[in-house]
């Protein structure tokens, strides 16, 4: 590994004098399973690494104007084992218990699971693409390997946002909370902290040099509403999501007479950033919970997919997922 | 200030990306620092134009011309704002972006491009056909004109030659814009192949790393060159004393009086009004 000057500073504002300090050549370590990655492979060579792990301030669950508030470095063990995630917030359980394997989540932190890179595999082996700075994308062209890649809203670059916990932070209408580097707090929805391509083609957040991300904060408003989460890939036991949906849902009446009332319905793996669908949403309130409105919400999903030549199983996957989180798997047809 | 951005192709092998970003700054800089300097030259120097007397005599003796004189026909307007907005759709979601103003550039970008494009196609064929082809060309036949323009702008009192259908610096520009223009939309068009559109398949493996970086800095060098030829262009368009030009770019015709004036009746000739049409 390239040699870089550890930092591990014990409070947010002795970490962003560091990231001041050392600007560009300044690493920030959560959970260090994704930055390792980078180091090990000689891709990213940093002059420092800020590791944020000593820094109390961001780890611990406490409660937050009648939700929670997650600190960033919170791991998510930690987040799965928590009594309240598990009672009033039970997708993002899910999710993070979705994420890697019990050893990596041991050690990666929510915040991290946030913030990662993407896993695509010809910008992770250093090669000039657009998302490192170049004017390329070798992952769709006619004879790239691309079968983890983007279906939906692809902008010269077609990677996937790998982070697990982010459809269900959106499906939660969850707040990030980040310290500028001015020192100012910003509060964001879930939904604007991750951008596309399209927006900035070499980042995946609206993180600026400088900003930490502190804490995540999930309101009362979908706590203990109608949760599912699933998440499609190919080894059950630790792989990144292929496509995942999650969605929070609330029901008026009950039964066959039962309609949804409001419904919060995002997918990950097909896109990169992970896509709150509101189109979808839109057309399923005031619908009954069935079958008929599934099918609706799934081919609504899949409008204006554009597959790759190795990826076009993603969209039909994304269709019957979506139907899933609308009518639950119970009773349903795996369609094509 | 670097001029190029290198990069590494997975052979290692050092490539061409593009221009650096640098250049953007330093047209933008040297646009505004010429406009700045032509401004205040403008109000010190002692520019000479036609004398209002001789001005007044040779429209008392050329009442057989028409009181509105079509400088512009309806297509080369049309063109000529198309083309304009094309251009400034262009420069905003090339150059925007870069300076940090971040939103979806990419589609309007090539849809922009398309359109001035199809513009200029059109442009070539209407002045072909349809204009007098060679009166907006700058060539050696030029150097008595251009050499009565600097005298005049010097102050001096000079009868030499006026211009035809277009004045000097008109022609000139022109020929820089087409210059500009052509290379950024030729290197644009093969530049659709690396990003994906309805109308062709996305294969950025037509050309060599070497060929692809050459064609991004001859895309970049033209686009940075447009940013300064385009805020020289404004300037000009919104001058008190190029205002009839611009008013003509809107309306289509200029007076009697502005065309002789400004213009050699002999380099551009209008058609005088048959007496029996004379009121």
């Amino acid at each position: 590994m390239p040699a870089f000057e550890l930092f591990q500073p014990t409070s947010v504002a002795d970490a962003q004098a560091l990231l001041d300090r050392y600007g560009d050549g300044a690493w920030v370590l959560a959970g260090g399973l994704d930055s390792l990655d980078w180091l090990k492979d000689r891709i990213k060579r940093p002059a420092a690494l800020v590791d944020l792990g000593g820094i109390a301030e961001l780890k611990g669950i406490r409660a937050w104007q009648g939700g929670l508030e997650i600190g960033a470095m919170t791991t998510l063990t930690d987040v799965v084992r928590h009594p309240e995630v598990r009672e009033r917030y039970s997708i993002l359980l899910e999710a993070a218990e979705a994420a890697a394997s019990p050893q990596i989540r041991n050690q990666g932190t929510i915040g991290g699971n946030v913030s990662q890179d993407t896993r695509c595999w010809y910008y992770r082996a250093g090669w000039p693409c657009y998302r490192a700075g170049g004017n390329i994308c070798y992952a769709d062209t006619p004879d790239a390997i691309n079968r983890e890649h983007a279906i939906l809203e692809a902008d010269r670059c077609v990677a996937v946002s790998p982070a697990d916990t982010a459809p269900a932070l959106i499906a939660l209408d969850a707040q990030m909370v980040i310290r500028t580097a001015d020192g100012d707090e910003r509060v964001v929805p879930a939904e604007e902290y991750f951008i596309g391509p399209s927006i900035d083609i070499t980042k995946m957040t609206i993180l600026q040099p400088g900003d930490l991300l502190t804490a995540i904060r999930l309101p009362a408003t979908w706590a203990g509403a109608r949760f599912y989460f699933e998440k499609v890939r190919d080894r059950q036991v630790w792989d990144f999501a292929l496509v995942s949906v999650a969605s929070a849902m609330v029901m008026k009446g009950e039964g066959a007479s039962g309609v949804i009332e409001r419904i919060r319905l995002v997918v990950n793996g097909v896109a990169a950033r992970p896509l709150r669908l509101q189109a979808v949403e839109s057309l399923v309130q005031g619908r009954p919970r069935n079958e008929s409105t599934a099918v609706i919400a799934g081919n609504r999903a899949i409008e204006g997919a554009q597959p790759l030549r190795f990826n076009g199983y993603k969209v039909p996957l994304m269709k019957n997922l979506v139907k899933r989180a609308i009518r639950g798997v119970e009773g349903g047809t795996w369609t094509s | 200030m670097d001029i190029l951005t290198w990069g590494r192709n997975p052979w290692d092998q050092a490539i061409l990306t593009h221009v650096s970003w640098d250049l953007m700054w330093a047209s933008l800089f040297a646009g505004i620092a010429f406009l700045i300097a032509h401004a205040g030259y403008m109000v010190l120097s002692a520019h000479r134009k036609r004398h209002a007397a001789e001005t007044d005599a040779m429209e008392a003796a050329r009442t057989d011309l028409p009181e509105r004189i079509v400088r512009h026909s309806m297509m080369a307007r049309l063109f000529h704002w198309v083309m304009a907005a094309s251009m400034f759709t262009l420069l905003v979601t090339a150059f925007f972006p870069i300076a940090g103003i971040k939103f979806a550039w990419v589609t309007w970008h090539w849809a922009a491009g398309l359109v001035l494009s199809g513009s200029i196609l059109f442009h070539v064929i209407h002045a072909t056909f349809w204009l007098d082809f060679w009166s907006i060309w700058v060539g050696p036949r030029d150097i008595p004109e251009l050499k009565a323009e600097v005298l005049r702008e010097l102050g001096h009192d000079v009868p030499g030659p006026r211009p035809g259908k277009y004045p000097l610096g008109n022609r000139l520009y022109h020929l820089a814009i087409v210059l500009a223009g052509l290379s950024v939309v030729a290197t644009g068009l093969f530049m659709m192949k690396r990003v994906r559109t309805p109308f062709l398949t996305r294969d950025p493996y037509i050309f060599s790393d070497t060929t692809w970086g050459l064609t991004y800095v001859l895309h970049g060098m033209a686009g940075v060159s447009l940013v300064g030829l385009v805020i020289a262009h404004v300037y000009f368009a919104v001058r008190p004393e190029k205002w009839w030009i611009t008013k003509s770019m809107i309306l289509g015709w200029i007076t009697r009086r502005q065309y002789l004036e400004h213009h050699d009746p002999d380099r551009w000739t209008v058609q005088p009004v048959p007496p029996d049409a004379v009121k």
